[in-house]
């Protein structure tokens, strides 16, 4: 529970670094740090697995590529933004955050869950699920991925 | 409980000390291997009374001293922060990995096993790959906080280097996880104690020979060291990545980079190599082939077979510094193109090829 609450206020505190500092690579910075820590809550919460991919995919890989177009491109640093934007998107984040606080308030808040098996968050496990209840969505997911590589490939020759 | 502890602490303990040292080691024979390969005479500058112990003075005292004491520099425009951050983030990953690595069998003291691992995950190999994906921070945040243009050079370079080997990395073993049926190294290196045909043991390496060229390939193209060393590239952009960067923090990518190597090293050992396995060597003693038996008491199977662990890595590192000193530097396009359009497809071939025939002898015939 301690190390709960020391995670969640530090994904907390990186999340807001995000979005508050100036300088791009230090949002970026903040953002692969709030990836770890959320890989590292995955973990506490008996899905290794799930929190070992996090860091592969995310901190490792689309991290990564985010920091190659941002030293890429080098922006300085980015202008102020005009006003107006800002207060439609305030109002934005502040509806979606009652919403969210509506129905968060109403979850009882479980006092202890059900011991989990030891297989639960195994690779076996995820893998039984994945290419039998959910083979499909997993599929239709890969065509996606492949439909958005052809695109790229094809936008990338088109320049040239 | 404590005692769990405290023996899980000098597992780690041990572990970070010996990589270390010899990442430390490796420095020393890497500069006098290199000399011995160029016919020179290499590091005999620094001696203490004259005794220059074949360059040991030079590179273990003299140079460390050196490394400590230098000004520690930091670009007038560059970030502060993250010119600090890089180093640690360089070195983290490589020092990490080696907590899934066996470097033994279960050794039993007064009634209680310990398991000569540090952490036993089930999905370690995972794991390794999770540490080793986030190696690639140290080299760009580094080579951004720098605000030079060469180290910019140096570390994009690298960043698409190490993505791209990443992939050709991860599909090479794929093979061996379908073989062995595990993602677990400490199981992985059990199935390696059988024997094929009753007397070639059923090591990585001869189940999976593709699998383990493809691996060692992109594992040293991982730690940036030639043939791959594009990122850092001398001659064309001063020293890449870590151009601005001097003294400890220096040191500790220089440090980063041979902790690269020994974790390398380890890891082609418990993948192809049959990690601490001996060959014949079961728990009891050696059973040959031939029906031969010499049986040996628990503790000396259990030296020996840490001994034998530490021979393959030792191996593999010499091995790694040998290539360096002997390959010339791939252009930029050319690793680009030998990791996308080689290893890539032969990593998929290999896969393919594995699945099929592990789907055709499980069939009943």
């Amino acid at each position: 529970m301690i190390v709960f609450f020391i995670l969640a206020i530090a994904s907390i505190v990186f999340s807001v670094l995000i979005v508050a500092q100036r300088n791009v690579v230090h949002c970026a910075m903040a953002l692969a740090a709030t990836l770890f820590i959320l890989a590292v809550l995955f973990l506490t919460l008996d899905a290794p697995m799930l929190g070992i991919l996090q860091i592969i995919v995310y901190a490792g890989a689309i991290m990564i590529l985010i920091l190659f177009v941002i030293m890429l491109l080098n922006p300085a640093a980015i202008e102020a933004r005009p006003a107006a934007w800002w207060t439609i998107g305030s109002i934005a984040a502040a509806a979606l955050f009652f919403q969210f606080a509506a129905l968060l308030l109403r979850v009882p808040l479980p006092s202890a869950g059900p011991a989990v098996p030891d297989s639960f968050g195994g690779p076996e496990s995820i893998a039984q699920t994945l290419f039998t209840d959910f083979t499909l969505p997993f599929e239709v997911a890969s065509v996606l991925l492949l439909v958005a590589i052809i695109g790229a490939v094809v936008l990338a020759q088109r320049q040239r | 409980m404590i005692v769990d502890l405290s023996i899980v602490a000098v597992k780690a303990f041990i572990v970070i000390f010996m990589v270390l040292n010899l990442a430390g080691v490796l420095g020393w024979v890497e500069r006098k291997a290199s000399a011995l390969i160029q016919d020179r005479i290499g590091a005999n500058r620094a001696a203490i009374f004259g005794f220059a112990g074949m360059g040991l003075v030079n590179t273990l005292l003299a140079d460390p001293i050196k490394f400590l004491t230098k000004e520690d520099f930091i670009p007038a425009r560059g970030d502060r922060l993250l010119h600090t951050l890089a180093p640690c983030l360089a070195l983290f990953p490589a020092l990490v990995t080696f907590a899934v690595i066996p470097f033994g069998d279960v050794l039993i003291v007064g009634g209680r096993e310990i398991n000569l691992q540090v952490a036993n995950l089930n999905i370690g190999i995972l794991y390794i790959f999770g540490m080793a994906s986030l190696s690639v921070y140290g080299i760009v945040i580094g080579a951004w906080a720098s605000n030079n243009k060469f180290s910019l050079l140096g570390g994009v370079r690298g960043a698409a280097q190490m993505v791209s080997y990443e992939i050709a990395m991860g599909l090479s073993v794929i093979g061996v996880l379908i073989v062995y049926g595990t993602l677990e190294p400490q199981a992985m290196v059990r199935a390696q104690g059988e024997l094929l045909w009753g007397w070639l043991p059923a090591w990585g390496v001869f189940l999976q020979p593709l699998g383990f060229l493809l691996f060692f390939t992109a594992a040293v193209a991982e730690t940036k060291r030639l043939p791959f060393d594009a990122p850092e590239g001398e001659s064309e952009i001063v020293a890449g990545y870590h151009v601005e960067y001097s003294g400890g923090k220096f040191l500790m990518f220089f440090a980063g980079e041979f902790a690269e190597v020994v974790t390398a090293a380890g890891l082609v050992t418990t993948l192809f190599f049959g990690g601490w396995q001996v060959p014949y060597l079961l728990r009891d003693g050696f059973h040959f082939p031939g029906g031969g038996v010499l049986s040996l008491a628990p503790l000396a199977v259990t030296i020996l077979q840490v001994l034998a662990f530490a021979l393959k890595v030792v191996f593999f590192c010499w091995l790694q510094i040998l290539l360096r000193w002997t390959l010339p530097r791939f252009r930029y396009d050319q690793v680009m193109r030998l990791g996308w359009k080689m290893l890539l497809p032969a990593a998929l071939v290999n896969v393919f090829i594995t699945a099929v025939w592990i789907v055709l002898r499980q069939r009943p015939t």
